[in-house]
């Protein structure tokens, strides 16, 4: 079954097949390696928020907390090159989905699991996320992609525990 | 010589825009797409995913053969084993559970998806949560099985440079391969109308 015998919308643009996608995606991790010397994250933006807003609120807990405190120690990390990074997803993935067509306000999924079945899976799945990416130093993007570019061990071990818990998980809870 | 080495804000704006306009045209801003991936119905992600760290490894490699990047200056992950597998769990169980990673959260958010805003709310609660645990526990778990040798395959096991590339691409022909037969066994891929439509 594909989009011939499915209602089409011509103002909706179809995404990219996967393989242009991917060497799309893969000449731009080149090219940040190339500038900045490593890859592309995403997690670690949360931390330097995390980091940089504790510091404004909290700044005595912020500064004593085992983890929070060297990152802090000097200066806030609110202008790191990883927040100026995640601006540009924002403002990249803006462009894309307007230009394309694929701009829609909505609570996907509360159609599938109900909308606050699937608020409670989205939060949960985020904290996991979030908690397991500093477990890890990093998530998909970093230590995924951009540490298995490198070629990094520790990147092969992530990617195949994040495969085959996925599997599994995705078979015992439905969260979307 | 490269790499610059730039980590100043138009270089981070530069590489997030393009990395956010691909991600989105890739259809990972929709969580239907991206969770499809676990269902085995949809195998774009790890199409997109193995064929991007080909091409930027092998990339690597060239610049490297050719004199353009110095060696051994590229960022690699510390190759704390036991860190990587219980961070991979948790967040493929992430992923798994709300449909996003962080990085396609934002552009689940910026294509409009409001369960993408309560999965960053969750990120960052997951990260203070992570800073406020932070003890001997979770110290130790980061220290376990670490490789003295070093952190990529070549440092920690002397697997030469060009059989690891080797290796990755016979990896992405069986990614293409037995993904689009798993595709065409199930309901088919995610089209872009069928993300709009959100999951139903």
């Amino acid at each position: 079954m594909s989009t011939s015998d499915k209602q089409t919308n011509p103002e909706i643009r179809p995404f990219w097949p996967p393989l242009v996608a991917g060497i799309a995606l893969g000449l731009v991790l080149l090219l940040t390696f190339v500038l900045s010397g490593h890859g592309l994250g995403a997690s670690g933006a949360a931390t330097d928020l995390v980091a940089g807003v504790g510091l404004q609120v909290a700044p005595e807990a912020t500064k004593a907390n085992g983890y929070l405190g060297p990152m802090v120690a000097d200066g806030s990390p609110l202008g790191s090159w990883l927040s100026w990074e995640i601006v540009g997803v924002a403002i990249g993935a803006l462009a894309a989905a307007f230009m394309a067509g694929r701009f829609r306000v909505q609570l996907d999924g509360s159609c599938s699991v109900g909308t606050s079945k699937r608020l409670i899976t989205t939060l949960a799945g985020g904290f996991l996320s979030g908690f397991g990416a500093r477990i890890a130093g990093g998530c998909t993007s970093s230590m995924g992609l951009s540490g298995a570019a490198a070629l990094g061990v520790s990147a092969f071990v992530f990617l195949a525990l994040f495969f085959a818990t996925g599997l599994i998980v995705s078979r015992l809870v439905k969260g979307i | 010589m490269f790499p610059l080495n730039d980590n100043g804000m138009v270089s981070g704006l530069l590489c997030g825009v393009l990395f956010g306009y691909v991600l989105e045209n890739a259809g990972f801003g929709s969580p239907v797409k991206l969770s499809a991936q676990f269902k085995l119905t949809d195998w774009a992600v790890f199409k997109v995913m193995f064929t991007a760290i080909v091409v930027a490894a092998v990339g690597l490699w060239l610049m490297r053969l050719g004199g353009l990047l110095k060696p051994d200056s590229i960022a690699v992950p510390q190759a704390a084993l036991m860190a990587a597998a219980v961070g991979g769990a948790l967040v493929g169980a992430g992923f798994a559970v709300g449909g996003y990673c962080p990085g396609t959260s934002v552009a689940g958010l910026f294509s409009g998806r409001l369960d993408a805003l309560v999965f960053v709310v969750g990120v960052v609660l997951g990260t203070i949560g992570f800073a406020a645990f932070y003890g001997a526990a979770l110290k130790s778990l980061k220290a376990a099985w670490l490789i003295a040798e070093g952190d990529t395959f070549t440092d920690a096991y002397a697997i030469p440079e060009p059989v690891m590339l080797g290796i990755l691409g016979f990896a992405l022909i069986a990614v293409f391969y037995f993904g689009s037969w798993f595709e065409r066994r199930g309901t088919g891929t995610v089209t872009a109308q069928q993300a709009l439509e959100g999951a139903r």
